[in-house]
């Protein structure tokens, strides 16, 4: 399926901004994520499986925050940064 | 009487240029010198935009370094460079603590805040301490981290570390982590909040290390664990010599003793005992650096009455002199953080501090004069000197 990449993640993606991955559930899609581009998930999901405070996922264009979401192949993964900071 | 050095051949001056590892808020800096360390030319920023806690370069080899980092928003990681700062690899496995079973709050690694390479006898081992509190070890240059269980989850955990209000702003962190370069399995740690903690089986079992030392914002103002050590460090010529800069002032033990003493109150008293850093001299054991700060009322951290200077000890804590010849006189609000003041190995010796406000400053004289080298960096959250790579 279709994944779209934020900026910040870029520098694993050879800077595409669209990468496909394969899976089932979220959780699955962010592991072939990770085997595709190494380091990647890390970044965004941490070590309890939460996505990291100022990281959105959505699916489809609704919001998930669960790993176990089901997806499925013409699902559209859309992961974004937030704009807080300084 | 000297302070005993274990080993004088060990003690012979590096001659040639200098680098300074810097670390900032908003990516990594090496800055090189001439051999006079008279001219500095600054590269970077690398990992611009990321939040670099420390960039540490492996004394073993000369060659490999290893930047702990982390964004705002992203989360934290290694990466690791074998030439130098030319080439850089992110870790496959960077510091994070064990997934507990659901239903349970398991510990996140918000950033790796402190790196130690191994002793020379494990070429490949590494330590980074963490915020919150944690200490990993790495055996492969790197690469993967694995949590130190003996620390991490010693049923005194809680009870060593206290909780988030026990840290400081940017979250409570593990710093210091010391290899005693006489043994490979006697380790120490600093942790704000925790103390300083020792461990003889190399992380499997710890012991609190703070007899003596204040922390006069606890109820008992000698606890047995609790402390808030800014920074500590062991003299590598004299390993039963520790010192640390701690919130409550200056201390040093010698381990045999193994009693804190308050070597801060000799300090000026109009400008206390309060800082961040600690610099120890690479051949001298009785002589060490400080750069103190306004810990009065609210704490400001700055320098006090806006007039920074460093002070040394050349008589192991007996007595201070002032050094602030070519700082501002005036309107100077300093802030040098835990990591943020470091000593080269020349003769004589080439000390080097970074503020919160971007500049750094060196001395080629131990102190006794201070130029501006670099100004308008990031926050500076670390300075590491080191021999330039040739």
């Amino acid at each position: 399926m279709k994944v779209l990449i934020p900026d910040p993640l870029r520098s694993y993606t050879d800077e595409r901004r669209q990468v496909e991955a394969g899976g089932a559930t979220l959780a699955e899609v962010l592991a072939d994520l990770d085997r595709r581009y190494p380091g990647i998930r890390f970044r965004m999901i941490d070590e309890q499986d939460a996505i990291r405070r100022h990281v959105r996922i959505f699916v489809n264009g609704g919001e998930v925050r669960a790993l176990s979401v089901p997806l499925k192949d013409s699902d559209e993964v859309f992961i974004v940064q937030a704009l807080s900071g300084g | 009487m000297k302070t005993a050095i274990r080993k004088p051949s060990g003690s012979r001056a590096a001659t040639g240029p200098v680098a300074l590892l810097v670390a900032t808020r908003k990516g990594a800096f090496i800055l090189k010198s001439d051999k006079a360390r008279r001219a500095w030319k600054t590269v970077g920023p690398m990992f611009f935009g990321h939040t670099v806690h420390h960039m540490v370069l492996d004394p073993r080899d000369q060659r490999t370094l290893l930047v702990a980092a982390r964004t705002g928003h992203l989360g934290p990681t290694i990466y690791r460079s074998t030439d130098f700062g030319k080439s850089w690899k992110e870790a496959s496995k960077p510091p994070a603590f064990p997934k507990v079973p659901e239903g349970q709050k398991g510990r996140v690694v918000d950033h790796t805040f402190w790196l130690t390479p191994g002793h020379e006898s494990e070429p490949k081992a590494w330590y980074a301490g963490t915020s919150p509190q944690g200490l990993f070890r790495s055996e492969d240059g790197g690469d993967t981290w694995a949590p130190v269980s003996g620390f991490n989850d010693n049923p005194m955990y809680q009870s060593w570390t206290g909780g988030e209000q026990d840290g400081t702003p940017d979250g409570p962190k593990m710093h210091s982590v010391i290899v005693d370069p006489r043994n490979a399995r006697h380790l120490y740690i600093g942790m704000s909040s925790g103390g300083v903690f020792e461990s003889a089986d190399k992380g499997a079992s710890w012991k609190p290390l703070n007899a003596g030392c204040r922390a006069d914002f606890r109820p008992d103002p000698y606890p047995e664990y609790g402390h808030d050590p800014h920074c500590v460090r062991l003299h590598p010529l004299a390993p039963d010599i520790l010192y640390q800069q701690n919130h409550c002032g200056i201390y040093r033990m010698d381990r045999r003793a193994g009693q804190w003493e308050r070597i801060g109150d000799n300090m000026p008293k109009n400008v206390g005992d309060i800082g961040f850093p600690m610099v120890l001299h690479p051949r001298d054991p009785d002589t060490a650096w400080v750069f103190p700060m306004d810990g009065t009322a609210v704490w400001p951290r700055t320098s006090p009455g806006g007039k920074p200077a460093a002070y040394v000890t050349r008589n192991a804590g007996k007595t201070w002199k002032r050094l602030d010849a070519g700082l501002p006189r005036s309107q100077g609000w300093f802030t040098v953080k835990r990591q943020a003041m470091d000593a080269d190995a020349r003769e004589p010796l080439g000390l080097y501090f970074g503020t919160t406000g971007g500049d750094i400053w060196a001395s080629t004289n131990e102190g006794a004069k201070w130029s501006c080298i670099a100004r308008h960096l990031p926050e500076i959250y670390a300075v590491e000197a080191v021999a330039a790579a040739r």
